[in-house]
């Protein structure tokens, strides 16, 4: 009887050490990772944004002119940030994320570039779970399937016309999935929507973030 | 000398990972649908087995027997975390493409198996041989079932390419049939099960053609005396 809690105490410590020594080893790699995982991100991010916003057409610095903004219309509880593009300080165009959280396996963040007149100057996927195949195709890097919506605004297509082609609108959808495109289009619509009910207060607004 | 060859023999066919033991099948059946899939979770699929085998051997003489499989699982949740954090800040562009399938491997049995059937068992040196190998054939196996699934399913072969190898891959991509529609079945998931059975069935094809012409080199049947060990 003793020997045999003196081996299951034994078991049990030994368990107990490779527990602490995995999360030792993840715990270590992560703070070692941590900035550079936010450096490659923000390389990303700014090269998300230039193709959103080419460089000859804003002299601001688009990752410090950003404002942090909360509204249900973007898809999310946290705050959004919203990067701004100015020349000579007229209002270029502001580039946001919105979330869409419908897609077929999970949230696909989009990131929008809208023009001060309204017009989309591009939509990117930034980060999805989409099968891999089939939903991925709404990635630029997949497909060209999202350049579909470069040019198009809340009065080009009409309101009803936002949506796939299988729902009676007129985004195409994609071969084996069309969750995912309907997804998009839905937050994108909805972003649209927000950039129309704030757009003054989105560039007058002073940067709030730390 | 015998033993390095018999483990190349089992990681790579007689005991397949994918064709003979058939574990692992989420990942395989999930993201096989093109080659450039199929490579890249078999090149993450290699690096774990390999890792995980060698960490298991290192210390299999402290973990005692009723505690091993959760010890088993510890080490291998670990090291695909740190393989994932380690992918995303020095090569954010490949974790952008393998990013979905790295946690897929935790749901690879293969790995554990390998721990418990042969790392467990042997010096950090064979079971690093053993990772590679099986790794290998499995890879070899996602790559295949790959190809099959984008040749019936997309009509080319090699498509984004680039996202793996960089933009001179960009002209790699073979279309095999123009003004192809495509075949959805082969890309969706009954897609993976067919193709895999018919891999499985083209090989113990092959298996038994092997084995009779050598019974018939013998003049006389005898019965195997042992089956391969299922892991």
């Amino acid at each position: 009887m003793q020997n045999l809690q003196r081996n299951m105490i034994i078991s049990a410590v030994l368990l107990g050490m490779f527990a602490v020594s995995g999360t030792f080893f993840v715990a270590y790699t992560e703070q070692q990772t941590r900035p550079l995982i936010a450096e490659q991100i923000r390389i990303a991010t700014l090269k998300h944004l230039n193709r959103l916003v080419p460089d000859d057409q804003h002299d601001n610095d688009l990752l410090t002119d950003v404002i942090r903004v909360t509204d249900p219309l973007l898809g999310s509880d946290d705050a959004m940030t919203v990067y701004r593009a100015r020349k000579n300080n007229q209002p270029i165009a502001a580039m946001f994320t919105v979330v869409a959280p419908d897609g077929y396996s999970g949230k696909i963040r989009i990131l929008l570039g809208i023009k001060y007149t309204g017009e989309l100057s591009g939509v990117h996927i930034i980060a999805h779970k989409e099968t891999p195949g089939l939903g991925d195709a709404i990635d630029g890097e997949k497909s060209d399937w999202n350049q579909q919506f470069i040019g198009k605004s809340l009065q080009q297509p009409h309101e009803k016309n936002w949506r796939v082609k299988k729902d009676g609108g007129e985004f195409d959808q994609l071969t084996g999935a069309t969750i995912s495109p309907r997804a998009v289009v839905k937050a994108v619509h909805k972003g649209l929507l927000f950039f129309k009910a704030n757009r003054d207060k989105l560039f007058e607004t002073k940067t709030n973030t730390p | 000398m015998n033993d390095i060859k018999n483990i190349f023999q089992q990681g790579l066919w007689t005991n397949n990972a994918a064709l003979v033991q058939v574990l692992g099948l989420c990942p395989l059946l999930g993201v096989t649908n093109t080659i450039v899939n199929g490579l890249g979770l078999g090149i993450a699929t290699t690096i774990t087995l390999i890792a995980s085998n060698v960490t298991v051997s290192f210390i299999r003489h402290w973990v005692r027997p009723e505690i091993r499989i959760p010890v088993f699982v510890l080490i291998i949740a670990s090291i695909v975390t740190i393989i994932e954090l380690l992918m995303q800040a020095f090569f954010y562009d490949l974790y952008r493409i393998l990013g979905i399938f790295i946690p897929l491997i935790v749901t690879n049995c293969a790995i554990i198996a390998r721990a418990e059937a042969f790392a467990s068992k042997n010096t950090p040196a064979l079971s690093l041989l053993d990772g590679l190998f099986m790794g290998l054939g499995f890879t070899a196996v996602l790559v295949t079932l790959g190809a099959m699934r984008e040749v019936i399913g997309f009509g080319t072969l090699f498509q984004q390419a680039h996202l793996m190898f960089g933009e001179v891959a960009q002209g790699l991509t073979i279309t095999l049939f123009d003004d192809y529609n495509g075949y959805l079945l082969a890309i969706l998931p009954p897609g993976a099960f067919l193709g895999l059975g018919l891999l499985v069935a083209i090989k113990n094809v092959i298996d038994d053609r092997k084995a009779s012409r050598q019974s018939i080199g013998e003049l006389q049947l005898t019965e195997p005396t042992d089956t391969p060990a299922k892991a």
